[in-house]
């Protein structure tokens, strides 16, 4: 139990920098119109996609002869690149279609 | 060391254009700009991580070749199944990403494992948890989202498993134990493996039996697990824009999961416990068979939206599949030439997923101001002449609103029966998506025009310009 406590004690800032992205992700979202909710899930889903930095960070750090986390690294990297990529491109493709409407709903 | 101080600088400008992308995209007019805000800031991360990212003792960091190649394939394939992939389908396409979100996520982990196993850390292990979790949460948004792409795309049928639920349940709780006996006992390969083998198979089977009209809400929900992954992943290496992405997602995508339940009416809880729509409980009651339904032909048609002031439109699933946008389109210009005042009708949930269809007619330059919303448009019907419902179903049923039995009872519907007339586009008397009975479709003032949406379409076009 203790050692809990000290987990959270050394990682405070992070609690912190936590419970105040949550609230931003709660007021950043609400008051959508429905007709947006497609476009923005999509947008979302290409944001979360920023896990590729980890990905490549783990293969900054692996030693060229761990074949095991080259492999995984390796593909880490393919499926974060494709979350990444495919999502801002659908996302656009989607928002594309609204370009031409003249005035707000 | 002034290295690391651009990066983490870089990191909080990527944060910042997550956050500012995010509340661009929840506005109609810069939605557009606020999804290319959040792609630079991405891009940006990628190659601040790629350029200036250093180890703790700053040693060799290698594999550039192999990172490179990963991130061109990625982005090739990523783009040309973007680029390819119809509007219909945009929802399954949606989930795919998202699932790839997930498993790099749980590669992650997997590797950051390997590393840790050598590690002496005593009393509790922060890390470890932490990498369980993303684990634990990446694997299972990664299965669950390949299921709902297979269920979306028609490849996988809904499937309930006698005691699913049971099922579900005990596998829930025995991740848990793993968890506490890792956590407890240090980590062993064993129990780490076997949580991942566990979590993927609840993934599929936690997907497998919602079926029909719920698959967005579950794909909204899996969306804000990978976020969450993606944020575990961002603790693990300290890294501030991993954070912030992945936990706006996380509480973003929850608050839409809910917002889409709302729309249906519909409680969270009741969406991933009720298996609606998979048959389980859906059986509701068919319609009496003395009852029929009264057909109109397509002249008839023609005439009666030729000679009205104003027409409503009720687009569904069925125009989408169809490719009948377009058309269905003209035949609004068409109408409006005549005097006609033509109207489309936007349930929340029309389409795949909330805002879809909207989607699908912008892609055939419907005018913005044309698709009314539900709410507006519901005061509107009782002055309408025809209503033209095509290819939807539920989303005009009013058992929604008069049988309590109704599964889909207390989902707010568009109550196009209270319109003069009522004109069914439709393939075949099938059910709707949620598999129930429409008693719409048996009243006097509703008249079935039977057929593919699209043929059928084009001939009434056809026909309203002879008039």
């Amino acid at each position: 139990m203790e050692s809990i406590l000290q987990f959270i004690g050394e990682n405070m800032e992070m609690v912190y920098f936590l419970i105040l992205a949550i609230l931003l992700g709660v007021e950043v979202i609400s008051n959508v119109p429905a007709i947006l909710h497609t476009p923005l899930m999509s947008g979302a889903n290409a944001i979360h996609g920023v896990v590729v930095v980890g990905a490549i960070i783990v293969m900054l750090q692996a030693s060229p002869d761990n074949y095991l986390a080259l492999g995984v690294g390796f593909l880490a990297v393919i499926v974060g690149t494709l979350n990444v990529i495919g999502g801002f491109v659908v996302t656009d493709r989607m928002l594309e279609m609204f370009k031409k409407k003249p005035k707000k709903s | 060391m002034i290295q690391l101080t651009f990066l983490e600088i870089a990191y909080l400008i990527a944060s910042l254009t997550f956050i500012i992308g995010l509340k661009m995209l929840s506005h109609p007019d810069s939605a557009r700009k606020g999804n290319l805000v959040a792609a630079a800031g991405m891009l940006l991360a990628i190659v601040v991580t790629l350029t200036l990212y250093q180890d703790f003792d700053s040693s060799k960091l290698l594999n550039y070749g192999l990172i490179f190649g990963g991130l061109v394939v990625g982005s090739v394939i990523g783009t040309i199944m973007a680029k390819r992939v119809q509007m219909t389908a945009m929802p399954q396409m949606v989930s795919f990403f998202n699932g790839m979100g997930g498993a790099c996520a749980a590669l992650i982990a997997i590797i950051e494992f390997q590393h840790h196993q050598h590690s002496t850390v005593t009393g509790f292990d922060g890390e470890l948890l932490v990498m369980l979790l993303g684990l634990l949460i990446g694997s299972v948004s990664f299965s669950g989202s390949l299921i709902a792409y297979g269920k979306l795309e028609g490849k996988i049928k809904d499937k309930v498993l006698p005691f699913n639920q049971v099922i579900n349940m005990s596998m829930l709780l025995a991740i848990i134990v793993l968890i506490v006996y890792q956590m407890v006992a240090g980590s062993s390969p064993l129990v780490f493996y076997g949580i991942l083998v566990i979590a993927l198979v609840y993934g599929v089977l936690f997907v497998m039996p919602i079926g029909g009209a719920d698959m967005p809400v579950v794909i909204s929900l899996l969306n804000s697990f990978t976020g969450m992954a993606a944020a575990f992943g961002g603790f693990l290496y300290g890294n501030k824009a991993m954070l912030t992405g992945g936990i706006l997602v996380g509480s973003a995508g929850t608050i839409l999961t809910i917002l889409m339940c709302n729309a249906m009416n519909r409680s969270l809880t009741n969406v991933l416990l009720g298996a609606f729509g998979g048959g389980a409980t859906g059986a509701a009651k068919t319609g009496s068979g003395d009852q029929t339904v009264r057909e109109i032909s397509i002249s008839d048609t023609a005439v009666l939206l030729s000679y009205s002031q104003n027409v409503v439109i009720v687009p569904g699933y069925g125009l989408a599949v169809a490719q009948a946008q377009h058309i269905c389109h003209e035949l609004e210009k068409l109408l409006e030439e005549k005097g006609v005042e033509v109207n489309y009708a936007i349930h929340p949930v029309a389409g795949r997923m909330p805002g879809h269809m909207n989607v699908l007619l912008a892609e055939a330059d419907v005018p913005y101001e044309r698709m009314q919303e539900m709410e507006e448009i519901n005061d509107k019907f009782t002055n309408t002449d025809v209503v033209v419902v095509i290819g939807a179903n539920d989303v005009v049923n009013p058992a929604a609103k008069n049988d309590p039995s109704s599964p889909i009872y207390g989902m707010p519907i568009l109550e196009v029966e209270q319109a003069k007339n009522v004109i069914i586009m439709k393939r075949g008397m099938a059910a709707g998506y949620a598999g129930i009975e429409n008693e719409l479709f048996f009243y006097p003032k509703t008249k079935m025009l039977f057929g593919d949406a699209k043929a059928t379409l084009q001939k009434l076009t056809a026909e309203v310009k002879e008039i």
